[in-house]
């Protein structure tokens, strides 16, 4: 088994804005099971951070403890990375977040770390809307400990074992958006074309913006009857939409067929291209949103794509009127103002 | 575009670049896999058995595999292939075991062999084996043809000549040196079955300049020269000495005067030094022995006085291309040049000459008087004579005349057996998967980021003043190992097999020269553009796959894959598998 990947790259690759090429946005090889949904993930987010031109430094990944939460050593090696304790990734990237609003932070985490032991932090991250991107890569099981059924796991999902899940399972999306998230999308690893804008516009969005990507588990869940497996997916995928994201910078020279296409402008004057698919589905209509998840769901379908996007609403820094500065580039006066104002300030609550 | 032919064995042929490349189609990473194991005796028969000369060879070929080779795609210099052909060579043991050795049972037919350079003595080898009876002549007094006489001893030493030459001699080779043939119709008219000319190129292009006649007391054609010091008739030249020619010959000629007392030796070449046909190697090492190279002299006259050779004028020119890029050298209107010499050699190209073929035998000669002898076959229009190497398409290499000699071979072989000659046999191929574990090869698949390693030579000034000892040293097997390590491995190919892929994509993600893409089928050109990296090496193949349940086909640029095997590591259907491709010509007999 190879633990390096060989140093040589396409004399022809492209580079972005910053000169850079995909491979500067590159971590460590994985090693991760061949053929894991979750090694598609880490792709993906390699190739969307090249084509915003986002600075590698700029960003800070976190993660929990699982498969999904090993993965941030194998994208952005050149960022920033914290790998807490199982299920609180949430609250570290609260603390780092609030401590420098600057970065980029980048959740990642699984449905284990999600929905069972950091369900707690999850939703409050959620409701508080945290500005960050928060991925979870969604097997359906327990790849670290052989397999067993997660809290995502569907009803009626075959293990490869062979055992039936007899548990409702967590729907991440309908409970974020239940939470109040701000973006919430849903797609499928091994769909690059879906995955990529969607990633781009939740890094692109201000506030909390929430991906749910079925992910499968190639040794223990990509079996006949499991509802995460490869094939399942791709029979059972239905998408909302199909997606471009178009940065500030870029002038727009796609065209796009008049009427089944929409474009909302985000909060910095970049645009989502939608082409909607489904019926009766609006993108920034919180209820449609969740009557398109709760329909598909009956009929065994796994709605992809844009969720819900909604570019109003207040991030936790506008809610808290916190320092517009990171801390670490405060000054010990502006940091410690003196007795004379703590004096003042003990004053007024006399 | 329609799924790629892997059936084809052409196809995973030309991935191997290097053995594509070389003229006798030499299984090159097969040996160099080989030395790394330090398994010499068997690298050197790999050689031996597809080039015949691998000690010569490692010296002295021109080296086609390099050029090709896919490390240059990725980074600036190949592996040394040559170089490390040498190491085999140097470090081999005993070949009893493995050289096949007579007497052979007699199959009764008999063949002339008329030359004894490399292409009668590849027929030679060939055709000993399978009991035929070889007289071979040569107006030399030993077998090697111009490796003897052209090839000076500080490139290849004797002993190693001798040594592969005796291979074959030793088969039961009737030899009959010192014996010119002024005559094909004598040998003709003998009871031989079948006649092979491997005459080579022996006579050197003359400069028709003034004064070449009045000072030709001091104007040397090249390779005659050559052949003069090989023979030890002539052992000193002047002290200044002009080289005309930018070819290996003239590379050879000025290293030789420099050895045999020539102190200001230099190279003129009409044309600009990056188009001289010398290899580029060949150049540098006559620079590293004070021999400047001055380019764009084209030579007017030789100066003489008094019937005794002073120099030469130039004139100089430069470059000029029309649209088509076809070059004209254009006189720049600067002064002629005058350069002094006591000695001019004369190495400005070389050419075929039959005088000893009669025209009224029949064979049909095309509008330059040349023989015209089938490109497949290498029969002439006699049917029972066939030519090869230089004697039969003009002037090449050693590897290139090697390789039309086995094909003469199996030609004569045919022939003899009374079968169609265009009924040739398939090359010997073979894939088979170097999976070992679940993420292991049999083959070394860590790719190094090594450069090339230099070979070391003898000090300089030990070698000016002797004639036969060897420049290169050779790379110590501990080099060796390292240059070889760099060896890329190509004949192992990444073999795709759609009904197992699951399109989970991890092959595309691992994939370090973004090689692997999935995407809707289009036509080739169009296909290029849309890769994850543009596919613009347009002499590459695409490999493509038939059409996947999501409606996408594999693409896969052969141009820069490393053969890491990384994506057959990281599929976890096996779809990806790493197989070792073989690949031998076939040989007389097959």
């Amino acid at each position: 088994m190879s633990y390096l990947r060989p140093k040589f790259r396409h004399p022809l690759l492209p580079t972005n804005d910053h000169g850079y090429t995909t491979t500067d946005y590159e971590g460590s090889l994985s090693t991760l099971c061949a053929g894991c949904g979750h090694d598609s993930i880490s792709a993906a987010i390699v190739q969307a951070c090249f084509e915003i031109n986002i600075e590698p430094h700029m960003v800070a990944k976190l993660s929990g403890i699982g498969c999904s939460s090993k993965t941030p050593a194998y994208f952005l090696g050149n960022s920033h990375g914290f790998n807490t304790v199982h299920g609180r990734m949430p609250s570290v990237a609260t603390g780092a977040n609030l401590a420098n609003r600057d970065l980029i932070y980048l959740g990642v985490s699984g449905d284990g770390d999600t929905a069972s032991i950091g369900m707690g932090q999850f939703v409050h991250a959620v409701r508080r809307n945290l500005n960050m991107v928060y991925i979870v890569m969604n097997n359906g099981c327990y790849g670290l400990t052989k397999g067993q059924d997660s809290a995502t796991a569907d009803m009626g999902s075959k293990s490869k074992a062979g055992s039936v899940n007899p548990f409702e399972s967590i729907d991440l999306c309908g409970l974020a958006l239940e939470l109040g998230a701000s973006f919430v999308g849903q797609s499928f690893s091994g769909d690059k074309d879906q995955l990529i804008p969607l990633i781009k516009a939740a890094i692109n969005h201000k506030g909390f913006a929430f991906l749910n990507v079925l992910s499968p588990c190639v040794t223990f869940n990509n079996n006949v009857g499991s509802t995460k497996s490869y094939d399942f997916v791709r029979e059972h995928m239905e998408a909302t939409a199909t997606m471009d994201f178009v940065p500030l910078s870029t002038e727009i020279t796609a065209t796009y067929a008049e009427g089944t296409t929409t474009s909302i402008p985000m909060h910095d004057g970049s645009l989502v291209h939608l082409q909607k698919l489904a019926e009766g589905w609006e993108p920034g209509d919180r209820l449609s949103a969740i009557q398109a998840l709760q329909h598909a769901r009956m009929e065994s379908k796994v709605l992809t794509g844009l969720i819900y996007y909604s570019p109003e609403g207040h991030e936790l820094h506008d809610v808290l009127n916190s320092s517009v500065r990171p801390l670490n580039t405060l000054s010990q006066q502006e940091l410690c103002p003196g007795a004379a104002k703590l004096s003042g300030m003990n004053a007024e609550l006399r | 575009m329609q799924p790629t032919n892997t059936k084809d064995p052409e196809y995973y042929h030309k991935v191997v670049d290097c053995q594509y490349a070389c003229p006798a189609h030499t299984p090159v990473p097969e040996y160099i896999r080989l030395i790394a194991a330090e398994k010499y005796t068997e690298a050197y028969m790999v050689n031996w058995e597809s080039n015949v000369f691998p000690g010569v060879l490692g010296r002295t070929c021109d080296r086609p595999c390099e050029p090709a080779c896919r490390r240059v795609r990725v980074e600036e210099e190949p592996v040394a292939i040559c170089r490390l052909k040498r190491v085999a060579a140097d470090n081999k043991g005993d070949l009893s075991e493995y050289i096949p050795q007579g007497p052979f049972p007699s199959n009764g037919k008999k063949i002339a062999l008329i030359g004894g350079g490399p292409a009668s003595l590849t027929v030679a080898r060939d055709l000993a084996p399978l009991g035929y009876e070889l007289h071979l002549f040569d107006e030399q007094p030993a077998g090697g043809g111009m490796m003897r006489t052209q090839i000076p001893s500080f490139r290849l030493p004797i002993a190693v000549l001798e040594e592969e030459v005796g291979f074959i001699l030793n088969m039961g080779i009737h030899t009959q040196f010192l014996t010119y043939v002024d005559s094909l119709k004598s040998v003709i008219d003998k009871d031989y079955d079948v006649v092979f000319v491997g005459t080579g190129a022996p006579r050197g292009r003359n400069l028709s300049i003034p004064g070449r006649d009045e000072a030709a007391a001091h104007i040397h054609i090249g390779i005659d020269w050559l052949q003069s010091v090989a023979y030890e008739h002539t052992s000193s030249i002047g002290k200044n000495v002009i080289v005309l020619g930018g070819g290996n010959t003239a590379m050879d000629c000025c290293r030789t005067a420099r050895r045999l007392g020539g102190e200001h030796v230099k190279v003129l070449v009409r044309s600009p030094f990056k188009e001289m046909k010398a290899s580029p190697w060949e150049k540098e090492d006559a620079m590293h022995e004070d021999i400047p190279i001055l380019d764009n002299h084209v030579p007017v006259s030789f100066v003489h006085e008094n019937g005794r050779l002073t120099g030469m004028m130039f004139e100089i020119v430069h470059a000029v291309y029309d649209d088509n890029g076809k070059r004209s050298l254009v006189p720049t209107g600067e002064p002629h040049v005058f350069i002094p010499a006591d000695d001019v050699l004369i190495a400005i190209g070389q050419e075929n000459s039959f005088p000893w073929i009669e025209r009224d035998l029949g064979m049909e000669f095309d509008k330059w008087d040349m023989p015209v002898v089938d490109e497949k076959t290498y029969q002439s229009t006699i049917p029972k004579v066939f030519f090869g190497g230089d004697a039969a398409f003009g002037p090449k290499n050693i590897i290139t005349a090697v390789a039309q000699a086995h094909q003469a071979a199996i030609s004569i072989d045919l022939y003899c057996k009374g079968t169609a000659l265009t009924d040739r046999p398939h090359p010997m191929v073979n894939l088979v998967s170097q999976k070992m574990g679940i993420h292991e090869w049999s083959y070394d698949s860590m790719v190094t980021i090594d450069q090339r390693f230099i070979v070391p030579l003898a000090d300089k000034k030990l070698t000016l003043c002797n004639r036969k000892m060897e420049v290169e040293l050779g790379f110590d097997v501990a080099t060796a190992w390292k240059e070889a390590e760099r060896c890329l491995n190509c004949d192992i190919q990444t073999v795709f097999r759609e009904p197992l892929c699951i399109e989970c994509d991890a092959c595309v993600d691992i994939c370090p020269t973004a090689c692997i893409t999935f995407t809707a089928n289009g036509t080739d050109a169009e296909l290029r553009s849309r890769l994850k990296a543009p596919a613009q090496n347009l002499t590459q193949d695409l490999l493509v796959s038939d059409l996947l349940p999501t409606k996408r086909i594999m693409v896969k640029d052969e141009d820069v894959c490393l053969h890491c095997g990384l994506c057959a590591e990281r599929c976890p259907t096996a779809a990806w598998d790493m197989q070792l491709f073989s690949y031998n010509t076939a040989k007389a007999g097959a």
